[in-house]
């Protein structure tokens, strides 16, 4: 009953959150100066077929009432078309999905690679040496601007090297050798920066967990000192770790643009680059919701295991 | 007792005003134009009279880097300024009013948590415009919420307190409250938010810049050198590694300032630091 009244209760906030979404991204295209008929029809422009293409997309009728239809379509999946080319944004959005997500799915998995077992160790040599060098190393880490490593990786691993192509994209499912070609160094781009973040995290839920009573008891009772870690600190620090772990993967869903970009990656983010160049509103706005739509869900499944696998917080 | 200065604060803040000075006296500082454009002179590496060498037009790399940290450093100051008045004037009075404005004022930060920040400032530039100036607004909204939610909870624990009570009971006006006992005790977690936001400010103009979308040509800025040194990264390496090392140095300054002032600012995380250590 509990975990319903849980459940029930952070699906109606995301849902609160989420129209707040819908009215942010409804304003987008309202606040753009000029007006986006005209900038949609550009060259094509004359008042007959201006008015025209204002009355299709009811850009006529009061604001309350277009948003009211803005909703109607978006729970449909009608985003509207593409300014550039016409095509349905909903369409556009789902041929570039695939590229974001597997970017995602392998830079946490790249991260957590790094970051468990970085984090784990600093914590258990908390105050020496190499806690320090894995301190050190992972600030350095979260300093680095994203592109500039990517750069570097490319001039690396693919111009000096030869080892790996400097950009693009093959899909995973057309050509999985030519996909793990072309996503090991976008990937690691992505992982290290947010192994970076995530070594900080794991390190210190770690630390909170060891100075409990039961770890101290644990110890006190002669068990191993590697058993304890194993058993008794990590398994209880994993709550946290998984918090972050989810926290990241929706931020790099959201924030791999710029990689996207560097390694002409066809993803989300290089669609909001090349759609905001090209002022293709509609595009932007689809895109925008939808990585704001990712970010929630991923939130909310986050949350809910979250209090599946610690019954403090949904009692809390 | 007086704590002991931890040295990587100390080196870190150094590092921190050594930038700010720099950026100040750019103008000052940089040897050459940073526009000269000195063709014969174009890919020359680094040397006594060019010390970050040239670029493809021959302009010289260090003046570029200078000007280019002093237009970072102005967007990541006046839009964290701006973020942390914004942002601290609506947490603390969504904190201290509470009821349906505190309840307002937080779905709108949750709402604009949703989006990752350099998409929302994206979608910010693309209806502003890019240039120095949107660059600072679309820094600045995209802060706002993280301040709001930091002086929100402070507030929140500090209007708790009996001195607030007692000062409230003998009929002391909100605002002398806020001004007198509120806010003097609300400094720290809002200094160390700051130091911790310079650090990501000046990541999120770089990489707005990087873009396209930031600072435009032909104001140099630390994000468009590593863009334009792409063709040429293996003919001359100096090309992205200065303006990258730049932003490196003054980020990760800005991060350990933020994690050394946060031992010494915030109370509850030292005593809980200390006592682990004792333990």
């Amino acid at each position: 009953m509990t975990i319903l009244r849980f459940l029930a209760r952070r699906l109606l906030y995301s849902l609160v959150v989420l129209v707040g979404v819908l009215i942010l991204v409804f304003a987008l295209a309202h606040l753009v100066p000029g007006d986006p008929v005209r900038i949609a029809l550009g060259t094509r422009y004359t008042p007959e077929a201006y008015d025209a293409l204002r009355h299709a997309s009811g850009l006529d009728r009061p604001l309350p009432a277009q948003f009211v239809s803005y909703l109607g379509h978006a729970a449909t999946g009608n985003l509207g078309v593409s300014f550039r080319n016409g095509d349905p944004v909903a369409q556009v959005l789902a041929e570039r999905l695939p590229a974001t997500v597997s970017l995602a799915v392998v830079g946490i998995v790249l991260a957590l690679v790094v970051a468990l077992p970085a984090g784990i160790y600093a914590a258990s040599h908390e105050g020496r040496l190499s806690d320090l060098i894995v301190r050190v190393t992972s600030q350095f880490g979260v300093s680095i601007p994203d592109f500039w490593l990517g750069i570097l990786l490319i001039s690396l691993f693919s111009t000096t090297l030869g080892w790996l192509p400097t950009s693009g994209y093959r899909p995973l499912f057309d050509d999985p050798a030519g996909w793990l070609r072309h996503v090991i160094l976008p990937g690691l781009t992505v992982g290290l920066v947010a192994a970076a973040i995530m070594t900080r995290y794991v390190r210190s839920a770690v630390l909170e967990v060891s100075a409990m009573g039961y770890v101290r008891t644990a110890r006190s009772k002669g068990l191993p000192p590697r058993v304890v870690t194993l058993r008794h600190v990590v398994r209880n620090a994993l709550v946290p770790i998984l918090t972050i772990t989810g926290i990241q993967l929706a931020t790099i869903l959201g924030g791999v643009i710029v990689v996207e970009v560097v390694f002409a990656w066809p993803g989300l983010g290089r669609l909001v680059y090349l759609s905001v160049a090209a002022r293709d509103y509609p595009v932007i706005q689809g895109a925008v919701l939808l990585i704001a739509v990712l970010f929630l869900a991923v939130n909310l499944v986050v949350d809910v295991l979250y209090a599946l696998v610690d019954p403090r917080i949904r009692l809390s | 007792m007086k704590r002991p200065a931890n040295p990587v604060t100390v080196l870190s803040a150094g590092v921190v005003v050594a930038a700010v000075v720099v950026a100040v006296g750019a103008g000052w500082l940089v040897p050459y134009g940073i526009n000269d454009v000195d063709v014969p002179q174009a890919l020359r590496p680094p040397s006594g009279a060019h010390w970050f060498g040239t670029d493809e037009l021959g302009r010289d790399v260090l003046s570029r880097v200078l000007t280019g940290l002093q237009a970072s450093m102005t967007v990541a100051v006046v839009s964290v300024v701006c973020a942390a008045v914004v942002g601290t004037a609506l947490g603390v009075t969504a904190g201290y009013r509470g009821g349906w404005l505190d309840t307002v004022v937080m779905r709108v930060v949750d709402v604009m948590f949703a989006f990752p920040v350099l998409l929302l400032a994206m979608a910010i530039v693309a209806v502003l415009g890019p240039g120095l100036g949107t660059t600072i607004a679309a820094i600045s909204i995209v802060y706002v919420p993280i301040f709001a939610r930091v002086a929100r909870a402070s507030t929140l624990a500090v209007r708790e307190e009996p001195y607030v009570a007692v000062s409230r009971t003998l009929g002391t006006g909100t605002a002398y409250i806020v001004a007198r006992h509120v806010l003097p005790n609300i400094t720290g977690p809002l200094i160390v938010q700051t130091s911790l936001s310079l650090a990501f400010a000046i990541l999120s103009e770089a990489a707005l810049s990087f873009l396209g979308l930031g600072i435009q040509p032909p104001q140099p800025s630390l994000g468009r050198m590593i863009f334009d040194s792409q063709g040429f990264v293996t003919l001359a390496w100096w090309m992205p590694v200065f303006p990258g090392v730049a932003i490196v140095v003054i980020v990760l300054a800005c991060n350990l300032l933020g994690d050394g002032l946060r031992d010494v600012l915030d109370p509850k995380q030292r005593t809980m630091i200390e006592a682990r250590r004792r333990s």
